[in-house]
C-alpha cells in the first residue's frame, strides 16, 4: 500500500503520545508491531465484530468509570429528549468537562428506548446544546462515538436529519474550547461524524469508522448484504487504516481480547488517552486551536498526483 | 422507472447492465409520459412542457442555464481522485473513475468556477449526478474548499447546485471526511464575510445533504427534488414504515421548515440574481 511506508513513523509518534501515561510499554510495543503489518481481511472483520459486541462498554459505562460528579443533561430544549445520545457534565481528574456520546442499550427494553444508538435530529440538537454550554463556560468537550448511523426514519427526515448533522459539525468547528473525540465502537457514517469533529480524534483499537455499514455497502456494490465481509475488507474501517489515512490522530489500546473482556481496564486506558490528548491541546490559544482544527479537516482526502 | 418521486439514490452503478434495459428513455417524462427530442427539452430548460416535471440537468448545461453568456471560467478542472484504498468491489474503483470520465467528459462530480448571473459576480459549484451518482469523494471536497476560498478572496457569494446520492463509498472513510471538510470551508467563508446560496437539485441525499448543501445562508430546492438523509428505500427497509407519498421531497421539506423556497427552474436564474444583489458586499 502506497501510504504504508509512512505508518511506522506515524504510528510510533501518535501511539506514544496518546498513551504516554498508561505505562503499558509492552502492550504499546505489541501494537506498534501489529500496526506495521497491514491488517488482514480477517482482522478487519474481527474489529467489526468486536466493535458491535453485545458486551462492549458503551458511553455510560465509561462515564461511570472515568468521571466524577456526573450530571446528565436531558432534552434538546425544542421538542424531545433523544436517548440515543447522552450529554452531561462531569469532572475528569478534578476538572469540569462536558461529555456527549451515543448510547446503545444493554437489554431489549433499553435497546429500544435508546433506539440502538441511532439518533434522531433531536439527539444532535441536544448535543449542540451541550456544546454551546461547554463553550460558554470554557469546559473542554469530550465526545464518545458509537452508533450504527443516524436513524433512517420518516419522522427523523421530517425533523431535518441531514441539516441537524451538518449543523452539529459546524458547531464543533466553531468551538473555542479544547475538543477530543473517541470512536469507542461503531463510527457509523454521518451519524458518527456529526459529533466527531474535534481537535484530536482517537479511536479504540477494535472500533470501526466508516462511510457506510459493511452490510449497506455490500447490498449496493455486491447487490448482496451477505457479502459484508468482502465490503469491510474493501473499505477498511479499522483503526490502523483510519490512522494511516490521517482520519484519526491516535489509537487507544484495549485489553487483550477487546474492551468487553475487561471494561475497567478499557476505561483506564481510555481515560489516560483522553487526559493525554486534552493536555496536548489545552495550552493553545483558542483562536489558534480553532485554526488548527479547521486546517486538519481541510487536508482530509487523497488526490491523484499529490 | 416506476416512480420517479422515489428514485434509487444508491451512489453507484445506476448503469449496471441488467436493470438498464427496461428503463424508459431519458427524454420520456416519467410523470406524464410525453416524449421529447433532446433539443426540445434543452430549450425548455429540461422541464416537461406538458406537466412541469423537472428532468435532471448535467453540470455544464446547468451552468449555461444560470450564468451570463461566456462569463463562466472553470477552475481546478485538473483535479482527479486517487484510489487510496485500492478499492475493488466487482471492478476496481480506478476503472469506474475512468469510465465515468469518458462517459461524462468530467474529471469528477462537481464543476467549479467564476461566473456572473445577470451581471452579478459569483462563484459556482455545480454537481453532476451522471458522474458516479454525483457522489462526494476527495475531489468534490477539495473543489468545494477551493471555490469557497475563491469566493472569499473575490468577495463574492458562492452558489452551489447539488445533485448527489451522498458520499462515495469507494473512498471509504475519506469520503465521510469530506463532510467536515466542506463544513470547515463554509465556516471560513462565513468568517470572511462571504455567503453561500445553496440550490438543491434532484436528488440531494446522504452526505451532501448532511454537509454543505444544508448550510447555505439561503437554501432553495427545485420542485420534486428528493432531499433526504436516508433514501426512501433504506427507510422503508429499515423501519417497515409506510412512507408518505411526498417522503423526502422538496415540497415536504418546505412544509417542515427545512427550505426557504421551492423555485421553478425557469425562475432560478432571476431568483439567484436577486439573492446575489441582496448579498453583494458593498
Amino acid at each position: 500500500m502506497r501510504l504504508r511506508a509512512r505508518l511506522s513513523k506515524l504510528g510510533a509518534v501518535k501511539l506514544l503520545r496518546g498513551t504516554k501515561l498508561s505505562g503499558e510499554l509492552g502492550r504499546l510495543q505489541d501494537q506498534l508491531e501489529r500496526l506495521r503489518e497491514e491488517p488482514s481481511a480477517e482482522e478487519i472483520w474481527r474489529s467489526v465484530e468486536r466493535a458491535r459486541h453485545a458486551d462492549r462498554p458503551y458511553t455510560l459505562d465509561y462515564v461511570e468509570r472515568i468521571l466524577e460528579d456526573f450530571f446528565e443533561l436531558h432534552g434538546d430544549r425544542g421538542r424531545a429528549d433523544d436517548h440515543a445520545i447522552v450529554a452531561g457534565l462531569g469532572k475528569l481528574d478534578g476538572r469540569t468537562i462536558v461529555i456527549v456520546g451515543h448510547q446503545k442499550g444493554r437489554d431489549l427494553k433499553e435497546r429500544t428506548s435508546r433506539n440502538f444508538g441511532m439518533a434522531y435530529p433531536e439527539g444532535y440538537r441536544k448535543a449542540m446544546r451541550a456544546m454551546a454550554l461547554a463553550d460558554r463556560h470554557r469546559f473542554p468537550l469530550i465526545t464518545l462515538v458509537d452508533t450504527p448511523g443516524a436513524y433512517p426514519g420518516v419522522a427523523a427526515e421530517q425533523h431535518g436529519q441531514g441539516g441537524a448533522i451538518a449543523r452539529s459539525q459546524a458547531a464543533m468547528v466553531r468551538l473555542s474550547v479544547p475538543t477530543v473525540s473517541c470512536i469507542i465502537g461503531e463510527g457509523g457514517s454521518g451519524g458518527a461524524v456529526a459529533i466527531a469533529v474535534a481537535d484530536l480524534v482517537l479511536m479504540q483499537e477494535n472500533a470501526i469508522y466508516s462511510v457506510i455499514s459493511p452490510e449497506g455497502c455490500a447490498a449496493i456494490l455486491w447487490r448482496d448484504a451477505g457479502e459484508a465481509r468482502k465490503a469491510a475488507a474493501a473499505f477498511k474501517p479499522d483503526a490502523a487504516h483510519s490512522l494511516e489515512l490521517g482520519v484519526i490522530d491516535a489509537i487507544v489500546p484495549e485489553p487483550e481480547g477487546g474492551a468487553h473482556e475487561n471494561p475497567d481496564d478499557a476505561a483506564r486506558l481510555l481515560k489516560d488517552s483522553l487526559a493525554a490528548a486534552l493536555s496536548e491541546i489545552d495550552d493553545l490559544d483558542p483562536e489558534e486551536r480553532r485554526r488548527q482544527r479547521r486546517a486538519k479537516y481541510r487536508r482530509m482526502g487523497v488526490l491523484a498526483g499529490l | 422507472m416506476p416512480d420517479t418521486g422515489k428514485v434509487d439514490v444508491s451512489v453507484e452503478d445506476k448503469r449496471a447492465a441488467d436493470s438498464s434495459q427496461d428503463k424508459a428513455h431519458p427524454n420520456t417524462c416519467p410523470s406524464c409520459g410525453s416524449h421529447y427530442r433532446d433539443e426540445e427539452l434543452q430549450r425548455n430548460l429540461r422541464v416537461c412542457p406538458q406537466c412541469g416535471h423537472h428532468f435532471p440537468v448535467r453540470a455544464r448545461e446547468r451552468i449555461e442555464q444560470l450564468a451570463d453568456r461566456e462569463s463562466f471560467v472553470e477552475e481546478d478542472a485538473e483535479l482527479r481522485s486517487a484510489d487510496a484504498l485500492e478499492f475493488f468491489d466487482l471492478r476496481p474503483y480506478t476503472e469506474r473513475l475512468a469510465e465515468a470520465e469518458i462517459e461524462t467528459g468530467l474529471g469528477d462530480a462537481m464543476v467549479t468556477g467564476a461566473a456572473a448571473i445577470e451581471g452579478e459576480p459569483c462563484r459556482l459549484a455545480v454537481m453532476d449526478f451522471a458522474f458516479m451518482g454525483g457522489s462526494m469523494g476527495s475531489v468534490v471536497g477539495e473543489k468545494f474548499v477551493r471555490v469557497c476560498d475563491g469566493a472569499a478572496e473575490a468577495g463574492v457569494p458562492l452558489v452551489s447546485v447539488s445533485a448527489s446520492g451522498g458520499a462515495r463509498m469507494q473512498e471509504g472513510i475519506l469520503a465521510l471526511m469530506q463532510l467536515p471538510k466542506t463544513v470547515c470551508a463554509i465556516e471560513e467563508l462565513h468568517e470572511a464575510g462571504g455567503s453561500l446560496l445553496s440550490v438543491l437539485g434532484h436528488p440531494t441525499t446522504g452526505g451532501v445533504l448532511a454537509s454543505f448543501a444544508s448550510l447555505g445562508d439561503v437554501v432553495v430546492a427545485e420542485p420534486g427534488a428528493l432531499m433526504s438523509f436516508a433514501g426512501p428505500r433504506v427507510v422503508a427497509q429499515t423501519t417497515r414504515e409506510k412512507l408518505p407519498d411526498d417522503f423526502g421531497l422538496a415540497e415536504s421539506n418546505y412544509r417542515f421548515g427545512h427550505l426557504d423556497a421551492i423555485v421553478q427552474r425557469s425562475e432560478l436564474r432571476p431568483t439567484l440574481a436577486r439573492l446575489l444583489r441582496l448579498f453583494a458586499q458593498a
